[in-house]
């Protein structure tokens, strides 16, 4: 390798970019070559000064608000598609809401199934609710204190169990949209996920159960009992979930679905 | 809480337009695009994906605002550094402020500045560089060698002039 050569690959070198072999060869030419071995030097001095704060640009802090504002607007210009949940600017639902919305848009564009619809409701919901601020209305592990909050809000109080015990502690609970009409979220954790379990009146009878695993890009539990439609949706990986899901569905065997105050014990 | 990659979106727009009230329309158009282009992440680095497009509202908005910035085609030789002359002077690089360093990093041709930003502020690797400019990886590389060279020199000068007056 010859001078020219290194004054290149020397950035390569520096940057931790090139190969071992080259690595060596730099190494090596800058022993023997004082020439080279100043530019080096200078490069690292370079390089240090670039490290000052003074030439990093912070945002202002009121151009978050003004991106806000202005995705705001632009999301009630009718040439957007309504894909993307009105405050999809979170941080920590932005990503999970790009991986859920990449797959959003195929279902979009037939016409989706009323499964399909309340399952897009309900990961908007999940995703919006990941925002800052917006997980609970009511924070509370007390599956007393977070049942009653509903009454009066809603037409019926969900059921809420307690699963601490299970490792799937109760965060606490907020009022929702979804399937066209107000519902209950309550809020678990396992570890550092968040589960939503959104609860509504069904009007069907009829008991079943559903899997959705992977469902855009989250997994999901859905399932009717006693005339009340259950959905469990996380970024817990599917065995988790379903764990979840099935303690809650055996729970609430004892515990009456409908609406009035929690059985004393 | 702040938006994601606020800023970093900010200090790339600030550095390629050179301006801090066209660095925040950049950076709005910039998220307002992402938003419209959200169908096409698929996954991996969400810093990168959105400084590509941090990137790309920049040059749309040079060439309507400043089509000189952006010349249709980049002559790397055009803008050659004097053989690197090996004069101590070099080091004296270390006394160089961040005045006179910001004054030489926006006199770099845009080509090279947008390598140089997303190299050294956003600790980019070469590759996730090549992708966000469109260009090869070895393009990187001489790039970054000749911006490097250049800054070099401009702060040598300065301090020859300055010692000299």
């Amino acid at each position: 390798m010859n001078c020219s050569d290194v004054r290149t690959f020397v950035h390569g070198y520096l940057d931790k970019e090139i190969d071992l072999v080259r690595h060596v060869e730099i190494e090596e030419h800058l022993r023997t070559c004082t020439a080279c071995s100043q530019v080096h030097h200078a490069q690292v001095a370079l390089r240090s000064a670039l490290k000052s704060d003074e030439l990093y640009f912070k945002a202002p802090p009121r151009l978050e608000r003004q991106v806000r504002m202005a995705a705001r607007r632009a999301d009630r210009k009718p040439w957007l598609p309504r894909l993307v949940p009105r405050e999809w600017i979170g941080a920590a639902a932005a990503a999970a809401a790009l991986v859920a919305l990449g797959i959003l848009v195929g279902p979009m564009l037939g016409r989706p199934s009323l499964t399909e619809r309340t399952a897009q409701d309900v990961v908007s919901a999940h995703v919006r609710s990941l925002m800052p601020g917006h997980l609970t209305d009511v924070v509370s592990s007390e599956q007393h204190t977070v049942k009653p909050w509903f009454a009066g809000k809603l037409d019926s109080s969900p059921p809420v169990v307690d699963l601490s015990g299970e490792g799937f502690p109760l965060v606490g609970g907020r009022l929702d949209y979804a399937a066209r009409q107000p519902v209950a979220a309550l809020v678990y954790r396992r570890g550092a996920h968040v589960i939503n379990l959104f609860v509504w009146p069904s009007a069907s009878t009829r008991d079943f159960a559903e899997t959705a695993d992977g469902r855009l890009g989250y997994n999901v539990f859905y399932w009717t009992r006693g005339e009340t439609n259950f959905w469990a949706i996380s970024d817990l990986n599917a065995t988790e979930l379903r764990q979840f899901a099935r303690l809650v569905q055996a729970r609430l065997v004892s515990v009456p679905p409908t609406d009035g105050p929690a059985p004393t014990p | 809480m702040v938006l994601p990659h606020l800023n970093a979106a900010y200090n790339l727009a600030r550095w390629l337009t050179r301006n801090e009230h066209d660095a925040e329309d950049v950076v709005q158009e910039a998220y307002l695009r992402a938003l419209r282009f959200v169908g096409g992440f698929h996954g991996g680095d969400g810093r990168a994906w959105l400084l590509a497009i941090v990137r790309n509202t920049c040059y749309d908005w040079l060439r309507r605002n400043r089509p000189a910035d952006v010349p249709a085609t980049f002559d790397e030789d055009l803008h050659s550094v004097i053989d690197h002359s090996e004069s101590p002077e070099d080091l004296l690089l270390k006394r160089a402020d961040s005045v006179r360093l910001r004054e030489a990093l926006e006199a770099l041709p845009l080509a090279w500045r947008e390598v140089l930003i997303l190299r050294e502020f956003e600790e980019m690797s070469y590759k996730e560089i090549a992708d966000i400019a469109g260009i090869q990886i070895g393009t990187v590389m001489s790039r970054l060698a000749r911006a490097r060279a250049r800054l070099q020199q401009q702060l040598t000068l300065g301090l020859r002039k300055e010692s000299a007056g």
